[in-house]
């Protein structure tokens, strides 16, 4: 059984309106690859133009952070939810 | 996406929302906006056959906001918000559709750190709040390729969506 990625409701109009998609894959940053490479107009809202997840992008496997395990190289198993939840930010100036 | 949309809102909320502007100021507020969005996929068949608006909110869910260190020129959500404010718009039979700040003795005209930080589909509500005073209310939705925003007209309705 392939991971499985929950895409958040923001997102879903970039990935024909799928809230998840699974993929075959041992690592974080694999299963991202292989999101962004079936659904690219995914990429820039995830990725900044060097390639790096942009700031307000968290990634959980199963419940952890992928921030305090080893981030895009945070291996994955069969069965695990690869979670891309927003964080929001702003301000005047 | 491309059509410009209008967010439907009641008196009773847009004023909750200046409200919150007002009582943090000279900090900034935030919080999110619960509600129905005619795309999602919540919706049955009878419902999209009804004459709806395209985005309504319904509710919302008032935040603290998290930049401790800039309030006055910055606010924050975490993820363990967003999830606490999805939480609470799955209990009401509704989604987050979007999210409300406050710009304290600024336009509420979205900022080039807006923009950076935005995503998109979200209607992203901005109140000016000059001196304490909650002055004018603004809609916007970053386009696609994450060049800008697009202003989002707000209509206020004097009762909920059916």
């Amino acid at each position: 059984m392939p991971v499985k990625v929950m895409i958040p409701t923001p997102l879903r109009p970039y990935a024909g309106k799928r809230d998840s998609a699974e993929f075959n894959a041992h690592t974080v940053g694999e299963a991202l690859g292989h999101l962004t490479t079936q659904f690219a107009d995914l990429r820039r809202h995830l990725f900044t133009e060097d390639g790096k997840l942009r700031s307000f992008v968290n990634v959980y496997v199963n419940d952890e952070d992928i921030r305090y395990l080893a981030k895009e190289n945070t291996p994955t198993k069969d069965g695990d939810t690869i979670s891309i939840i927003p964080s929001i930010a702003g301000g005047c100036r | 996406m491309s059509s410009a949309p209008t967010l439907w809102i009641s008196g009773h909320l847009a004023e909750k929302v200046r409200a919150h502007g007002k009582e943090t100021y000279p900090h900034e507020c935030c919080g999110a906006l619960l509600g129905r969005d005619a795309d999602a996929a919540a919706r049955t068949d009878s419902e999209k056959d009804a004459i709806a608006p395209e985005r309504e909110i319904l509710s919302l869910f008032p935040l603290v906001n998290r930049r401790d260190d800039s309030p006055r020129n910055r606010f924050s959500v975490t993820s363990e918000d967003v999830l606490a404010a999805e939480r609470a718009a799955r209990e009401q039979g509704l989604e987050v559709v979007g999210w409300y700040h406050s710009h304290p003795d600024h336009p509420a005209r979205p900022s080039q750190y807006d923009r950076d930080h935005a995503w998109p589909w979200y209607s992203y509500i901005i109140v000016s709040v000059q001196s304490g005073a909650p002055q004018e209310m603004t809609s916007w939705r970053l386009n696609d390729d994450r060049q800008e925003f697009f202003p989002e007209g707000i209509e206020i309705r004097q009762r909920a969506a059916v």
